[in-house]
């Protein structure tokens, strides 16, 4: 056996070197060839807008020589007759890791877990940088080597070049171009270093930072300053070769894999701050936010990685199916189109999918589905060859390009449509090579009996196992063609059935059922081809023997494509896109309006307090009076009779939508933003609204004492990202204290701090070091003014953040429950000239409101949560009336999806725990937080000129029977129950048809998967008080990576 | 208002001088007491709007209108004032979780192993925990103890809040059997890794499991069979080998004692139903968030529901978004015998009555959410010939309110009584008010 196998190998080799390169010795013979081929009579397609027919291309030594209609044939060349052939540039692939090593098993997924003990260092050890998801050194060239069976694959998908790298890290180093042939490693390169990738996963790396999306982020943003300062060369750096390459990498084509709309925005607008237009690699799902997509100007690389229509057959597996996956089902295949209509640049690729093989399948549905035939052609060939800038090389089927190409039986993208050959380098490989004679052809069949009588029919030949035989009617043919040896076999009388069930095996056993008269006999043929003459001997029923032929005639007439027809099919009643891309999502987005609410109760929050029969108009966003007897001709009237009108709910602290919320894997983690991942599409955003609040501000969570950059925002539902944000609110920061942060919970803590005393040195020390570095680049301003050449201080993000703080730009929600900790942390704060403004949680602030009150902080806390960990069990539901009487300004927080859509009841309870005023109540959780918040110039009460960002109440707000029936923001109506009524009603509707629609594609034969239920992502403020009790809701950092 | 603030000072003149150390457990009732011209709630949907309870030696004597009731020795004027039975926690750790998290120490109420039924939870009920009295404080009489440990996790018992110790606080002992119910949900590949919460329906399931329903159902399985064997060994009497398991689930198949079947999806629920057909067991369902999908179904089969917490989220993002609200009331139309809990880990189950008010608001009259904590609570867990109801013969289990007890804004409870004997309002944490108050110099 192993003989065999040497002897094997040795062969391989002798093979190989004979197309090798000068500098190789040879062992044997030498064997040089130069590989001179014509290829005649075909379609040519050079490019999409080159479409030659009746033509010749010659090739010589992996290189294209001539194309043309008149091109002389070398008298060297083998002529290769591709009558009825077509010949395509073959596809490139701008996204794959052909021929990369396999990857280790990501040991670095999920999120921070607040139990296991941290990897604080880089595990890769060298002259290296400092993290370990950084893998700039990375060149995948160096990692390169040839794949047969995965070149294969992707030959037979038509491709013939791909753009490989290393899918590992969040920065991975350099990309290869390569092409697909079987040549020894050094002759496949096309170009050594082509491209630059990044992505926001961190792959393999286990070092625990970063642990969320925005760790990631911020860890770019970070490399990026550290670059430009490591240009010139700062001695206490040393040598660093992850920063080096990656400044060497920055002139390449910069790719990052966004793989979801939102990311792939996140993604552009990293390269914004730093002047760098990536190219993004896509999710598929970018139909559903184009407008924001376009707005990136990126050129995107698609995937056609459609989802699979799952198993609905079941009512209870449908149910956990969302609205949002199956409309993501059924509208993904768009995708491609979709970009194409709006302009936006994209290349295909067959990353991401599950089978590679399921790649031209996916092509032609996106195809079906509106993309058009050039578009794809283009995206597949030129379009790839520019963005990698290797358009001189590949991509068209020019003189003196790389001989990289296609031959179909048919226009390549037509059903039924197969690849013959592929063409790498001058190169054939076969793909469907027993197809090549018998495509679509009709020939001439003659039977010669021995009699001397002759039997003609026309020989319709489908493809290499069907063919109709056509004489007095219209036979059934049974064909075996491999290229070479050819079976056929047909009754003369037509068969009721055809012989599509299978009784013909390869005896030709098949007479039974279909021999239904006497005259009927069964011709059994078998030949050979010679091209476009096949002959060879048989036998019919009575065992007669026959010679037959049969001659060429005419190609099959190729039928304009259905792709049209089939394209009305698929579209024919496809859904919309909703914004949100969900069930309660809108098809059009809801409009400000003008709004006149009559003869309400209406709880100012101002002087006036609450006023009976009163009206407010809403105009161009803003309350524009509050009084009686208004009036408006344009407005739209609320009768308010009998309902309780109100500021919007301002939750202090939530962490609704959001990608990620704790960066939990070092201590100080003032470089991160919530801003970075916001999520407008979480549902808990329409959920709230049903609850009457309009404004959140999203923290992050509390794994760590400086923890990170928070965002206000307010609940637009339907806008993106960035339309969400609370415009020209001051920015603040999320500190933390305590159990979190010390990692109470975990036994095998090795994150310092361990204690509060460590807790109050790391901020002691956050600080010392913002001040200092203050200082240097106080001192570096200064020495400029002298010296032009003064070197710079590294840009931190960190303690950018904490300087902004010290200087008042910056203000801090600090989590903290014990009263030593709060005492402590104000101290820290005076001693470097800057106030807490607001404590959250703050369980034990009733013990020192009268220091919270000297100090200048708020208190936003929960009403009456207690004893859910040591540090709380002294927390009171007085703790509220008790801060408020020190004078401390204080507000309800929720740190929680389901509470926060009740916040008003959780204010009412102050009324029960201390007999607070109902109207102070209500403040606690409008006016008081947008104080904290420095907004309440803008929302928090009802008064002309702010904001209009109203609820409407169907009963006194502080009770428990009340419900919001309409929520307003800024004027537009974005939840009312009458509209969400009608909602459900569509959710219902579009559920139902999707559901049957799913259950068709299982009837009609096509693949479907098990059901899989949507779980529903949920970030949670730290793990002691986790809201698990929505059924499929899933800690969203217990997610793999952030896809 | 004022009024209401100086009561409010009058009692925290009265419990400034004792630490929750010194809140004694009430003494035996001595002499009659009438509550007196109060609106009675009496917990079957009935309500007296100027009624009177009078009770005598732990038991209800006269529920009815105020005119014409017996004269007893201690009078209390309920003038204005709310009456209601003592309301009931219907399925809590109690006594037996003190402090909720990073504590080891102070947890007692998840056993290691698979099959505990043979636990008892009442042995580690801790009557001095700090949580009790916040929850009489708020009217909470009544709580059934439930382990969580294991597929069968054990015996729940009901126990009385006012007691100096578990023996005392016994109120049933060992009412039901509790099956957690493995999860048959197929999660995404992409969740793999056994994700899910520590310990909670999905640990242990998914990642290495192919197929996660599979899994689930092979334990139901394993537990059907397990219960099979212990049908067999309860009808005979003389065993060689006593099987403490065996034993501890006798009770089952006589219907002394209840089978609490713990999940919340339908399938789930409707092997539920399986169970209590194929062994003839009283089945109670204690999660039941999908419960009003199949509400019919579960009226048809005399299955009983408990709804953990009204105070959810939805289980699906397209489900309607006030679903958990309105779900009591769903259930209500069909006849489905029901009880509202509160399992919220952070407010410590003092909820209990908003939890109903919810339901209150999203389709339930305010006399049937009161059933949900109270006579259908004591009907579910087995003690409704004694309590749940303002009745003559039951036990004096009864509160009073100022206000709505269903509405926070209203609710504040005045007076409380378990078994006729009067329970001493306070807690630890209207002590530290006190205390702070103090500092403060507020009145």
């Amino acid at each position: 056996m192993m003989k065999r196998w040497k002897l094997l190998l040795a062969v391989l080799c002798i093979t190989k070197l004979a197309s090798s390169q000068e500098t190789f010795p040879v062992n044997g013979v030498a064997d040089k060839r130069e590989g001179c081929y014509a290829f005649t009579n075909a379609t040519i397609i050079k490019d999409v807008k080159n479409k030659l027919s009746n033509a010749t291309m010659v090739v010589r030594d992996g290189r294209i020589v001539a194309v043309g209609n008149n091109v002389a044939i070398p008298k060297d060349a083998v002529v290769i007759d591709c009558k009825d052939k077509y010949i395509y540039p073959s596809f490139i692939d701008a996204y794959s890791d052909y021929g990369m090593p396999q990857q280790q098993a990501g040991a670095g997924r999920g999120g921070f877990n607040f139990n296991a003990p941290a990897q604080l260092e880089s595990n890769q050890k060298g002259a290296y940088g400092w993290n370990q998801a950084l893998h700039t050194d990375v060149n995948a060239v160096s990692l390169f080597t040839t794949d047969e069976t995965k070149a294969k694959g992707l030959r037979d998908l038509g491709f013939g070049t791909v753009l490989t790298h290393q899918k590992d890290g969040i920065a991975r180093g350099t990309g290869a171009v390569v092409t697909l042939s079987k040549e020894n490693d050094n002759l496949v390169v096309l170009k050594d270093k082509a491209s630059a990738h990044y992505s926001l996963s961190k792959g393999s790396s286990t070092q625990s930072y970063p642990s969320s999306l925005m760790g990631t982020i911020a860890l770019l943003r970070q490399t990026y300053l550290d670059a430009q300062w490591y240009k010139n060369k700062p001695k206490t750096e040393g040598l660093n070769l992850s920063l080096q390459s990656f400044i060497e990498e920055q002139n390449l084509p910069q790719i990052i894999d966004g793989g979801d709309k939102w990311n792939d925005l996140r993604a552009d607008r990293i390269g914004d701050e730093f002047v760098v237009q990536y190219i993004i690699k896509g999710g598929g799902n970018e139909y559903q936010r184009l407008k924001e997509v376009a707005g990136t100007k990126a050129t995107y690389i698609i995937p056609l990685n459609f989802p699979v229509a799952q198993d609905v057959e079941d009512p209870n597996d449908a149910r956990q199916v969302s609205l949002a996956d199956m409309k993501a089902w059924e509208l993904a295949p768009t995708n491609p189109a979709a970009l194409e209509k709006a302009g936006i640049p994209f290349v295909l690729t067959a990353a991401d999918l599950r089978d590679p093989k399921l790649f031209t399948a996916n092509l032609r549905k996106a195809l079906d589905y509106g993309l058009s035939e050039d578009k794809a052609l283009e995206a597949l060939t030129t379009a790839p060859a520019q963005l990698l800038k290797i358009d001189d090389q590949v991509g068209t089927l020019d003189a003196g390009k790389v001989a990289n190409f296609i031959i179909t039986s048919a226009p390549v993208f037509n059903t039924g449509t197969t690849i013959l050959q592929n063409w790498v380098q001058g190169h054939k490989y076969g793909v469907n090579e027993n197809s090549w004679n018998t495509t679509a052809a009709i020939y001439n069949l003659v039977l010669n009996y021995p009699d001397g009588n002759t039997a003609s029919y026309i020989l319709d030949v489908k493809n290499s196992t069907t063919a109709n035989v056509i004489g007095k009617d219209t036979l059934t043919g049974r064909l075996s063609y491999d290229g070479k040896i050819v079976k056929l076999s047909f009754s003369t009388v037509p068969q009721r059935r055809g012989f599509g069930g299978g009784n013909f095996g390869g005896q030709g056993n098949f007479g039974g059922g279909g021999a239904n008269t006497a005259n009927n006999k069964t011709i059994r043929l078998s030949g050979v081809s010679n091209g476009d003459v096949w002959q060879g001997n048989g036998t019919d029923t009575a065992g007669n023997m026959i010679l037959w032929t049969a001659t060429y005639s005419k190609a099959q007439e190729v039928k304009p494509d259905s792709s049209s027809r089939r394209r009305n099919n698929s579209l024919a009643g496809i859904g919309k896109v909703t914004y949100p891309f969900s069930g309660y999502g809108w098809e059009e987005a809801p409009q400000q309006e003008t709004i006149l609410i009559k003869n309400a109760t209406v709880w100012t929050n101002e002087r006036e307090g609450k006023l009976t029969n009163t009206d407010v108009l809403i105009k161009n966003g803003k309350i524009a009076q509050v009084g009686k007897n208004l009036s408006d001709a344009s407005a739209k009237v609320i009768d308010g009779t009998g309902k309780h009108v109100t500021a919007g709910i301002i939750d202090e602290h939530s962490h609704i939508a959001a990608a990620s919320i704790n960066e939990g894997a070092q201590s100080v983690t003032s470089e991160v933003r919530i801003a970075d991942n916001l999520n407008p599409e979480d549902v808990s955003i329409y959920r709230s609204l049903s609850g009457g609040v309009t404004s959140a501000h999203i923290l992050h969570g509390s794994a760590n004492t400086i923890g990170g950059q928070t965002q206000l925002i307010k609940l637009r539902w339907g806008a993106n990202d960035d339309d969400l944000k609370f415009k020209g609110a001051d920015p603040f920061i999320k500190f933390a204290l305590g159990e979190n942060v010390k990692r109470t919970t975990s036994s095998t803590n090795n994150r310092f701090p361990d204690t509060r005393m460590g807790v109050e040195e790391v901020q002691m020390d956050a600080f010392q070091r913002a001040k200092d570095y203050e200082n240097a680049w106080k001192q570096y301003d200064a020495d400029k003014k002298k010296n032009a050449n003064a070197f710079a201080p590294r840009r931190d993000l960190e303690l950018d953040a904490l300087v902004e703080i010290m200087n008042h730009k910056r203000f801090i929600t600090c989590h903290s429950y014990v009263q030593s900790e709060i005492n402590s942390t104000m101290k820290v704060a005076e001693k470097f000239g800057f106030n807490v403004n607001t404590f959250t949680h703050i369980l034990e602030g009733y013990k020192v409101a009268d220091k919270m009150k000297a100090h200048g902080a708020n208190a936003s806390t929960f009403s009456d949560w207690w004893y859910y960990k040591n540090e709380v069990i002294d927390a009171i539901p007085y703790n509220a009336v008790l801060m408020q009487h020190e004078g401390v300004n204080v507000a309800i927080n929720s740190d929680d999806a389901e509470m926060q859509r009740r916040l008003n009841q959780e204010a009412a309870k102050s009324i029960k725990y201390g007999g607070m005023s109902e109207e102070d109540a209500l403040k606690m959780v409008t006016l008081n937080p947008a104080k904290m918040l420095h907004v309440d110039n803008k929302v928090g009460s009802i008064k002309a000129g702010k904001d209009a960002d109203i609820v409407i109440w169907t009963d006194n707000p502080l009770s428990i029977y009340a419900k919001a029936q309409t929520t307003i923001v800024d004027g537009t109506v974005y939840f009312d129950r009458d509209k969400d009524m009608e909602l459900r009603k569509k959710i219902t509707s579009e559920r139902q048809r999707l559901i049957n629609k799913m259950a068709g594609e299982r009837r009609a034969g096509n693949p479907v998967v098990p059901p899989v239920a949507s779980m529903e992502l949920m970030n949670f403020c730290d793990e002691d008080h986790g809201h698990t009790k929505g059924l499929l809701i899933m800690d969203a950092s217990k997610l793999e990576e952030n896809k | 208002m004022k009024i209401y603030i100086s009561l409010i000072a009058l009692t925290a003149i009265i419990n400034m001088a004792s630490a929750q150390e010194t809140v004694y457990p009430a003494k035996a009732q001595t002499g009659s007491v009438a509550i007196t011209h109060g609106t009675v709630h009496v917990g079957n949907g009935n309500v007296i709007s100027d009624g009177t309870v009078v009770f005598d030696k732990g038991k209800i004597t006269y529920v009815g209108a105020a005119s014409g009731a017996p004269s007893a020795s201690k009078t209390v004027d309920a003038n204005g004032k709310q009456v209601y039975p003592g309301l009931i926690l219907s399925a809590t750790d109690v006594g037996l979780k003190e402090v909720g998290s990073g504590v080891r120490g102070a947890n007692d109420f998840r056993e290691i192993g698979d099959n505990n039924a043979s636990i008892h939870s009442v042995v580690a009920y801790n009557t001095d925990s700090k949580v009790i009295n916040t929850l009489r404080d708020n009217g909470i009489l009544l709580a059934n103890i439930v382990p969580q440990g294991g597929i069968l996790a054990g015996a729940s018992s009901v126990v009385q809040l006012d007691a100096w110790n578990w023996e005392d606080a016994a109120y049933k002992k060992d009412n039901g059997i509790h099956f957690n119910m493995p999860s048959l949900v197929n999660r995404s590949g992409r969740f793999g890794g056994g994700g899910g919460f520590p310990g909670g329906r999905f640990a242990g399931l998914g990642g290495d499991q192919a197929d996660p329903i599979k899994a689930g159902l092979d334990r139901i399985e394993e537990v059907k069979s397990w219960l099979r064997e212990a049908k067999a060994y309860a009808e005979e009497g003389n065993h060689a080998n006593t099987n403490l398991r065996f034993e501890a689930v006798k009770g089952l198949f006589n219907k002394s004692q209840k089978f609490f079947v713990h999940c919340d999806l339908v399938k789930e629920m409707l092997i539920a139903v399986d169970f209590a057909k194929q062994f003839g067991m009283d089945v109670v369902i204690v999660g039941g968030s999908d419960s009003w999908q199949i509400a019919d179904l579960l009226k048809q089969n005399n299955i009983a529901v408990i709804l953990n917490e009204m105070h959810s989220l939805p289980t699906m993002q397209d489900d309607d978004v006030d679903q958990p609200y309105k779900t009591p009331a769903m259930l209500q139309k069909a006849g489905v015998l029901f009880a509202i809990n509160d399992e919220h880990e952070e407010s410590r189950y003092r909820n209990l009555m908003f939890n109903a008010g919810t339901a209150a608001t999203y389709g339930l009259t305010k006399e049937q959410a009161l059933s949900a904590i109270t006579l259908n609570a004591a009907k579910i867990l087995g003690v409704s010939d004694k309590t749940g109801s303002l009745e003559v013969g039951k036990d004096a289990n009864v509160i009073i309110s100022n206000g709505d007890i269903l509405d926070m804004k209203s609710s504040v409870v005045t007076n409380a009584y378990i078994q006729g004997r009067q329970l001493e309002m306070t807690d630890k944490q209207k002590q530290l008010y006190e205390r702070y108050k103090y500092k403060y110099g507020m009145k």
